[in-house]
């Protein structure tokens, strides 16, 4: 009966999730390119990279990345789709959808790289 | 239906403080009847507002065990929690005293988005047709209803982070009136919606809409500002 009483709907929710993975996708975006700027520095370096690459908890955490990337990407589309074509109902069902589909995108990358 | 609601109520201003009232159980009990039983027979200096009773005039909007409702179409056997009710005044608005929030930033906003019709026509000329079933007069109809409650206002997180933000009740407004034919002010309309803290700044996440008691849908009012202010911006017809 606090403040999180009227905040605990699905479309609420998707908004947290949209920003919590907006903000993660942007910490973890330096990384990313730092692994790119040393796969183009030089072999040796990058051999050293893909051996770092190699373990399972830096597959997961790629894993990881990957979804968040999907359920941003997804729900931002939503959100595009909402603002911009005629007005559809059913919002939580396609927010949900779109979590869903980035659960199986996940789950397809990971089942590839292990 | 017997026995005792525990009914807590703000009292004072921003600095106030919930208060502790036991209050009797009756059939089809509304929670502005708890708050009226209360004024009437415990503390009669318990400040509230209302008028119609009947879901009509909009003034007796409280938070309601934490959400925004219309209280005189609330019935207690809906919302009270193992029969206690905690009653606040709306949130995102100054408190004036106990359950009366200061509605003046809500209606200023109003006329901050030019949500008032200008008339292109005299008395003199002839009444416009206005075909019911047109796209336009069935975007109006679409959103027209509103009772100026402020429950999406109170309900809006964009409000809440960001007090200068126009909100879902005035913007609304103003896309009723961006689809009739006879108002004569939409560039002025558009122009002052599309502004910092207009329709730009909503995040559609749609809880004005969840919690507007006459079930409009801001969001999509919204929505169609978002794209209407973008056209005109690209016709050159408002500016930036
Ligand atoms: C892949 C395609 C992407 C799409 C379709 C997309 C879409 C969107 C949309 C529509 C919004 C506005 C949401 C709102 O109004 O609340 C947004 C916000 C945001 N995006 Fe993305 N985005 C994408 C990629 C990214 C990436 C790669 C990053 C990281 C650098 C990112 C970071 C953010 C952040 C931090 C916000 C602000 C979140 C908020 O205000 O709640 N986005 N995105
Ligand atoms: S859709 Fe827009 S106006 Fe409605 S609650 Fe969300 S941010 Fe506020
Ligand atoms: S849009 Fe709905 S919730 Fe908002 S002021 Fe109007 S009637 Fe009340
Ligand atoms: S008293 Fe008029 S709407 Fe509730």
């Amino acid at each position: 009966m606090s403040m999180l009483s009227r905040r605990t709907s699905p479309l609420w929710l998707a908004a947290l999730v949209h920003r919590l993975s907006g903000l993660a996708l942007a910490a973890f975006l330096p990384f990313h390119f730092l692994a790119l700027g040393l796969a183009i520095s030089g072999e040796a370096r990058l051999e050293g990279f893909l051996r770092w690459a190699d373990q399972p908890l830096v597959k997961l955490s790629e894993g990881l990345l990957v979804g968040l990337l999907a359920v941003h990407m997804l729900g931002g589309l939503r959100l595009l789709a909402l603002e911009n074509l005629a007005w559809r109902e059913g919002q939580t069902r396609f927010a949900l959808l779109a979590v869903a589909a980035a659960m199986v995108v996940v789950f397809v990358f990971l089942a590839s790289v292990f | 239906m017997a026995g005792t609601l525990e009914v807590s109520l703000w009292r004072g201003g921003a600095d106030g403080r919930y208060v502790g009232y036991e209050v009797p159980m009756r059939d089809s009990q509304t929670v502005l009847d708890v708050v009226t039983w209360v004024q009437r027979n415990a503390d009669a200096t318990l400040s509230y507002r209302f008028a119609c009773r009947v879901g009509m005039c909009g003034s007796c909007a409280m938070t309601v065990n934490g959400r925004p409702r219309w209280t005189c179409r609330t019935h207690v056997s809906k919302v009270a929690s193992d029969g206690k009710l905690k009653v606040g005044p709306l949130e995102n608005l100054p408190v004036i005293k106990d359950l009366a929030a200061d509605m003046r930033p809500f209606f200023e906003k109003w006329q901050q988005a030019q949500g008032r019709f200008a008339p292109s026509k005299t008395r003199t000329d002839p009444i416009e047709r206005i075909s019911p079933d047109s796209p336009a007069r069935l975007a109006a109809n679409a959103a027209i209803e509103c009772i100026n409650c402020g429950v999406c206002y109170a309900a809006c997180d964009t409000v809440r982070w960001n007090p200068d933000y126009l909100g879902p009740a005035a913007l609304n407004r103003a896309w009723t009136l961006v689809n009739d034919v006879r108002d004569a002010a939409n560039v002025e309309r558009l122009t002052a919606v599309a502004a910092d803290s207009g329709c730009h700044a909503c995040h559609s996440h749609q809880s004005c809409q969840e919690h507007c008691p006459v079930a409009l849908n801001p969001t999509a009012s919204i929505a169609g500002l978002k794209r209407k202010t973008a056209q005109a911006y690209l016709r050159g017809e408002i500016k930036p």
